[in-house]
């Protein structure tokens, strides 16, 4: 019998209890505490997927997050995850898993082809159809689109509930290994408030596939002790919690797996949380993960970590193979050579790359197996699964049958949150590591994952970071309130006090720093050892193995000349697929480093980002889905307008409606006959969105003087001007009205998306610019609502209110409704036009009252769409439109309406010579000659071909007339009246001729509104 | 994400809070000169210290003087400022 199996006895997993699942379609049967990894050797299942590239069958390599290979797709419908690691994915009674990237079958896999063909799609193949002329991507795009890709994405919307929380801790650990084990439990003895992360199922980390004793007590008890104690200090201990990335001013997000991927949540409907905890000190103890060894065909299922061997035999009581041949660099791969003969493999030699090992762990292995030192090993024979190993000792060829292969190429700190909180690296030649150097934030890295070895001194590394960071917690010391604004406080944590002064003895109940009995309590002995044996096929040499990046991929990029790391990274993607290069990135920058002939850390590192381990982007979304995005801030008319059911159109949080459609109409009809009821009779609108500021005080009219553009001083009590804001550099960011309300008191109005930022512009104008001025400044934006009435009949409508309209520019007092109201006769839409404030509570019953006089008068409601026709035939400027923050007022037509004498914000700016050149793009109107809607957002083009010379910035038709018109801005614009241009807009397939006009298409003179 | 001490409302995250522009680009409009008007082009932008101007746009609204460093984002100090008027 060969290939792997469930051993008779041993391991973590519950074997009283049996649970279903189903991986393509099979069904099989595992234990609680199986990952699928780990069910599938049980199950005799070596092969797990097909690869990125060549579509080789691939097997399971390591036992944790780092798995390449062995990628799945979890779960049914909207619970469907793809690319979740086999060795990372614990077994739940119905897990539904499929492989991935290959057809018909993973057996028999059609792309497979591809392994036939690739030496023709070498590294950088997919960069060199980007350089090569673009109508052969065209040809490429098809076939390279299919095949690429890891995984499918889910096609069905997210079923799960997925929640934020924000935590505060003075001391949170990442890692439950004995380093961070150790340092939790010494940080809460020393009374500090701690998270303890662990991103498995149990704590423990390597010590679960540990014979170790820690203060005399088997590793397992110890693990269960010390989480006890944990518990009983008030520790949150976050099981199957990853922490993912490390942000600013010691800032960690961690994701908290509440279930497997694909699996149902329990009653609370919660599948996932993310965590944002802002931590005193951060104690990194994440281990490290081993490497693999070049060989040829190191990628065929049957070859696997020497570490992930010892897990699998050990924690899961599966031989991962029978017949086992070890290859390594280290005294590491030793144990796993003992732990898996201790479970029944035949250990069929030990393959040392180095040539002289003596330490107690490789003596012991010698008097049970065949251990060959300076011995190399060259390939993997078999086609599917692993039939023996070919290598080279002492130079002497030697031929091994065997059904797994067991390597290890040392061991690579895992520094990703020491990095992404900005910290730096010390090389270390020998064993081959980059280990943490300088931290700059408040953390430090313990155990495994700071270079150190051997369990004593992993324990006491883990120890003394946790009693210093107790130290240094502000909990600890007398007055130590909790950051004002709190969170969550663990209870008890500074009331359970610790004994006192113990430090190093070691006492019965575990009180002082954990001591370990273990048989090989010592260094790993690594020997980095990167160049690949002679005779080593490097074309079959899989650095990178989840993109498919071979030895001879980066030799090539090396000799076309990628020589940065960066460089090569993005050329052959290694390192650039989920695994992020966990395995492979350290052995790649060898590779390169030898081609250079300069030592790795000269050739540099690529920047490690969050997250550490693939995230579903529903745990990024948490809350926030649907209606819960953003918020919705509704007119106090909202309800009214909602009985009209209209369309909605957001305006920054606002929903306002596009048009109130009568039965049987498009928007378009709709839009088009509430606007000509405004050019012919009457019709009303609700503008409550607009900005509103209230600015008040001796200095009120000092104050608008630098926020505006325009003339404000001599503004006449009860009148009103239109008004331009800019910015600092000259371009203006919003329009509006300014009304003199008093002798001291003004009103402000901006465009409804830009009221928020200019709370922050009259806000900082008031507080930076002029922190002299008596005024206030009040944002009355929801205070008061506002609604529109427009059209010849509007002063007739507002007549028949008992209302004496304010002329032009005027405003007055009075009541609608008996309800007083402020009047102000202002025109957006080119007619007659009046807008009534009122306090937003009695918004509703006024709307009420100027309906029925709207009625009466032949009127009705309008919306966005008719608001649009009509101010963009009487060529007004919009913001988010016209202005765009890329115009000044010159661009916008708006030179004469600036205050000569300057002193706004943004006059010095106007004077800088680039800001009045003639050929800005500058307003113009646009008619189509041909008919035919104009496109929004079309480029101005003289011809095709040619350079675009500006853009349609809206489009619509005339309200009255017939014909499709436009405003745009236009190089050098109001001189090319006349002229004839294409509107082209690639994206809507549209090209249009049209002449350049003047951009106002409707009463130029303005008669229609003035008295 | 920034912890950032508000005098007022004491440690809050940096989400509430609107960057607003270094200190040195704070000019006033009737400020006309020639070097003004280039140091809304020309920002220093130094691998070191710099003042900049916060506001707690989702709390007290108060503009803060911020000194952080434009590397580490280490704050070295907060000040409030206050209107004189």
């Amino acid at each position: 019998m060969s290939g792997p199996s469930r051993a008779a006895q041993g391991g973590l997993v519950d074997r009283a209890r049996t649970i279903k699942f189903s991986f393509d379609g099979q069904v099989y049967e595992g234990h609680p505490g199986d990952t699928l990894a780990s069910a599938l050797l049980a199950n005799g299942v070596s092969l797990m997927g097909r690869s990125f590239k060549y579509h080789r069958p691939r097997g399971v390599l390591a036992a944790g997050v780092e798995e390449p290979n062995a990628l799945v797709g979890a779960g049914t419908g909207g619970r469907y995850e793809p690319n979740t690691r086999a060795s990372d994915l614990f077994l739940y009674d119905g897990l539904v898993a499929v492989s991935q990237n290959r057809w018909p079958s993973l057996a028999f896999d059609v792309g497979a082809l591809n392994s036939l063909i690739a030496r023709f799609i070498p590294a950088g193949f997919y960069y060199k159809t980007f350089i090569g002329p673009p109508w052969l991507w065209k040809l490429y795009e098809h076939v390279i689109r299919r095949a690429a890709g890891l995984g499918a994405a889910p096609t069905e919307p997210e079923v799960d509930a997925f929640e934020h929380r924000a935590a505060f801790c003075d001391v949170l650990v990442a890692g439950a290994g004995p380093a961070g084990l150790a340092a939790a439990l010494a940080a809460a003895r020393g009374g500090a408030r701690v998270i303890l992360a662990e991103q498995d199922a149990r704590l423990g980390g390597s010590l679960l596939g540990d014979e170790a004793l820690i203060d005399g007590l088997p590793a397992l008890d110890w693990i269960a002790r010390t989480e006890a104690q944990l518990a009983q200090l008030g520790a949150r201990v976050l099981k199957r919690t990853t922490a993912m990335g490390y942000y600013d001013h010691n800032q960690l997000t961690l994701i908290e797996r509440r279930v497997e991927a694909g699996q149902a949540p329990g009653a609370s409907g919660l599948a996932q949380r993310l965590w944002r905890v802002r931590a005193g000190r951060v104690i990194l103890a994440q281990g490290a993960i081993e490497r693999p060894i070049l060989f040829s065909n190191n990628d065929q299922p049957g070859v696997i970590l020497a570490g992930a061997a010892k897990v699998y035999a050990r924690r899961y009581g599966v031989l991962p193979g029978r017949r086992v041949v070890v290859a390594t660099n280290n005294d590491e791969a030793y144990a796993a050579a003992l732990a898996l003969a201790d479970a029944g493999c035949e250990i069929v030699a030990i393959l040392d790359s180095r040539s002289a090992a003596g330490s107690a762990i490789v003596a012991a292995a010698r008097a049970r197996f065949a251990v060959h030192l300076d011995a190399d090993l060259i390939s993997a024979k078999g086609a599917k699964q692993v039939t023996g190993a070919e290598a080279v000792v002492a130079g002497k060829p030697l031929s091994l049958e065997a059904d797994l292969i067991a390597a290890s190429g040392g061991f690579t700190p895992v520094v990703h949150l020491h990095m992404q909180a900005g910290g730096t690296l010390d090389w270390n030649e020998t064993t081959g590591a980059f280990t943490p150097a300088i931290a700059r934030q408040g953390q430090v890295s313990v155990g495994a994952c700071a270079g150190r070895e051997g369990l004593s001194e992993v324990l006491a590394d883990g120890w003394l970071a946790g009693e210093l960071a107790a130290a240094a917690a502000p909990s600890t010391a007398s007055q130590s309130p909790s950051p004002k604004g709190g969170g969550i406080r663990t209870e008890g944590a500074t009331a359970i006090a610790p004994p006192s002064g113990e430090g190093d003895q070691a006492q019965p109940d575990g009180g002082g720093q954990p001591r370990a009995q273990a048989k090989y309590d010592g260094p790993t002995n690594t020997l980095a050892h990167w160049t690949p044996a002679p005779g080593v096929n490097l074309k079959t040499a899989f650095v990178d193995p989840q993109n498919d990046v071979t030895a001879a991929d980066l030799d090539l990029a090396w000799r076309e000349g990628y020589r940065s790391v960066e460089h090569l990274k993005r050329y052959t993607t290694l390192g650039m697929a989920t695994d992020q290069g966990k395995t492979s990135n350290l052995i790649g920058l060898a590779r390169l480093a030898q081609a250079e002939g300069r030592p790795v850390p000269e050739v540099g590192l690529t920047t490690f980002r969050p997250p550490y381990t693939p995230t579903t982007l529903a745990a990024l979304a948490g809350e926030a889905t649907g209606q819960h995005m953003a918020p919705l801030r509704r007119t106090p008319l909202y309800t009214i307008h909602a009985a009209h059911n209209p369309p909605w159109q957001p305006v920054g949080y606002w929903q306002r409606p596009r048009a109130y459609p009568r039965a049987g109409e498009t928007l378009a009809q709709a839009g088009l006959r509430e606007a000509r009821s405004v050019r012919t009779a009457v019709g009303m609108i609700d503008v409550s969105t607009l900005g509103k500021f209230e600015i008040a005080g001796p200095d009120a009219a000092a104050l608008i003087e630098r926020v505006c553009a325009t003339p404000v001083a001599k503004l006449a009590v009860g009148r009103g001007r239109y008004t331009v804001m800019l910015r600092e550099d000259g371009m203006v960011v919003d329009d509006g009205t300014v009304w003199r309300l008093g002798e001291q008191r003004y009103l402000l109005t901006s465009s409804t998306g830009g009221g928020d930022r200019m709370v922050g512009h009259l806000s900082y104008v008031r507080k930076i610019l002029e922190p002299g001025y008596k005024v206030a400044v009040a944002s009355v934006q929801e205070r008061w609502g506002a609604v529109a009435v427009a059209g010849p009949l509007a002063r007739a409508a507002l007549a028949g209110l008992d209302l004496e309209p304010p002329a032009h520019m005027g405003l007055v007092r009075g009541q609608i409704g008996g309800l007083a109201v402020l009047v102000l006769a202002a025109s957006y839409s080119g007619e007659r036009a009046f807008e009534i404030y009122a306090p937003s509570h009695d918004l509703p019953r006024i709307w009420a009252v100027l309906q029925d006089a709207v009625t009466a008068h032949g009127g009705g409601l309008y919306g966005l769409e008719a608001l649009e026709l009509l101010r963009i035939e009487k060529g007004h400027i919009e913001t988010g439109a016209e202005i765009d923050g890329r115009h000044t007022p010159g661009d916008l037509g708006l030179t004469k309406a600036l205050r000569a004498k300057g002193g706004f914000v943004g006059a010095p700016a106007l004077a800088r010579p680039a800001l009045s050149l003639p050929d800005r793009q500058r307003l113009v109107g646009l008619e189509a000659e041909d008919g035919g809607a104009i496109p929004e957002g079309a480029m101005l083009l003289s011809a095709r071909g040619r350079k675009p010379e500006g853009h349609v910035t809206s489009a619509g038709r005339r309200v009255t007339a017939k014909g499709d018109i436009a405003l745009g801005l236009l190089s050098a614009g109001p001189e090319r009246v006349g002229e004839t241009l294409l509107a082209s807009s690639p994206t809507r397939g549209r090209t249009v001729r049209v002449s350049v006009v003047a951009p106002i298409f409707y009463d130029p003179e303005g008669a229609r509104y003035r008295d | 994400m920034f912890l950032i001490a508000c005098p007022y409302c004491g440690p809050r995250s940096q989400a509430e809070f609107a960057y607003e522009r270094p200190v040195e680009a704070a000019a006033h409009p009737t400020d006309t000169s020639e070097a003004t008007i280039l140091a809304l082009y020309t920002r220093t932008n130094a691998r070191d210290f710099e003042d900049e101007l916060w506001r707690h746009a989702y709390g007290c609204r108060a503009w803060l003087k911020i000194r952080r460093h434009r590397v580490t984002h280490e704050i070295a100090e907060i000040r409030l400022i206050e209107a004189t008027a």
